[in-house]
């Protein structure tokens, strides 16, 4: 195990690499998720008050 | 089959199919991720000249190769823009572009990384890396037009325009490690006749480079879901989801 994470000396370079791109995947992930959610919660408030003032 | 693509083309059709298709998308993106990542780091040989250095191999070509095809993804989708004027082609370009850019920041970042400990520098302006880093400016550039254009629809065929202009770059990154002198090695994988490279390292770069097809194509339906819905807001249809209308 220590060794697997040793990476032959190049530790560094090869997890920053594997590092960065789960991060970057992760945000691409989660960003549509959250504006989709956000925009669900604003047109339903609207629908609410256009049927109550209606 | 036309008319399956007929349907698609309409807002309400996609928006529903989308969201049917993407969970599907996403577990086989992770099921060809995890091979693909235990593959790519315990089970693939150590270089003979690279040592383990090269495993960065894994992440670098998949997202270069995503890089590349996302933008044609985008060019396509522009024709069908300046054409046809297809609504659905404007939303998968404009959710396509802050992917695309990823990708290439992605490519650029990890090439850095295996361009310090095996060239000895961070950074050449050659062909290869320089014609990448045009290719993140112009994804860039695409958002930022998109987003300075206030009509959600002029923007898009604006943004049409700029990326068929830019489509003249994705011929020369191919070619750039042929027709200039550079550090980059040639191509391995994609040139004609038999990979010259082991079996053994080629199988989890496909499966990498399978499971980066995957993941683009689950969060881009994501995305383009949530572009549809900003586009389409006032409409009945989208009035009458259950998600807006409560149960």
């Amino acid at each position: 195990m220590k060794e697997f994470l040793y990476m032959g000396g190049y530790a560094f370079y090869v997890w920053t690499s594997y590092g960065i791109a789960m991060a970057v995947l992760i945000i691409n992930l989660v960003l549509p998720i959250g504006r989709r959610r956000r925009l669900l919660a604003d047109i339903a408030r609207k629908a609410r008050r256009a049927r109550r003032s209606s | 089959m036309m008319k399956f693509f007929h349907k698609l083309g309409s807002p309400p059709y996609f928006y529903g199919f989308a969201g049917r298709l993407a969970p599907w998308l996403g577990i086989i993106c992770l099921i060809l991720l995890v091979i693909g990542l235990y593959d790519g780091l315990v089970v693939a040989p150590t270089d003979y000249q690279q040592g383990e250095s090269y495993r960065i191999i894994y992440i670098h070509v998949p997202a270069a190769w995503m890089s590349l095809f996302i933008y044609m993804v985008m060019a396509v989708c522009a024709v069908l823009t300046m054409i046809w004027r297809v609504k659905i082609a404007e939303v998968i370009a404009t959710a396509s572009a802050p992917l695309g850019a990823s990708f290439t920041f992605l490519a650029l970042v990890t090439g850095s990384l295996w361009g310090k400990p095996m060239w000895g520098t961070w950074w050449v302006w050659d062909g290869r890396l320089t014609s990448e880093l045009i290719l993140l400016f112009l994804y860039l550039g695409i958002i930022a037009l998109y987003n300075a254009v206030e009509d959600k629809r002029t923007a898009a065929r604006s943004t049409a325009v700029l990326t068929l202009v830019g489509v003249v770059n994705i011929p020369i990154i191919h070619y750039s490690v042929i027709w200039w002198n550079t550090l980059h090695q040639g191509p391995t994988v994609t040139k004609l006749g038999a990979p010259s490279i082991d079996p053994r390292m080629l199988i989890p770069l496909l499966l990498m480079a399978m499971a980066f097809q995957f993941y683009y194509f689950a969060v881009v339906l994501m995305q383009a879901r949530a572009e549809i819905l900003e586009r389409e807001r006032n409409t009945a249809w989208v009035q009458q989801l259950p998600e807006v209308n409560g149960p």
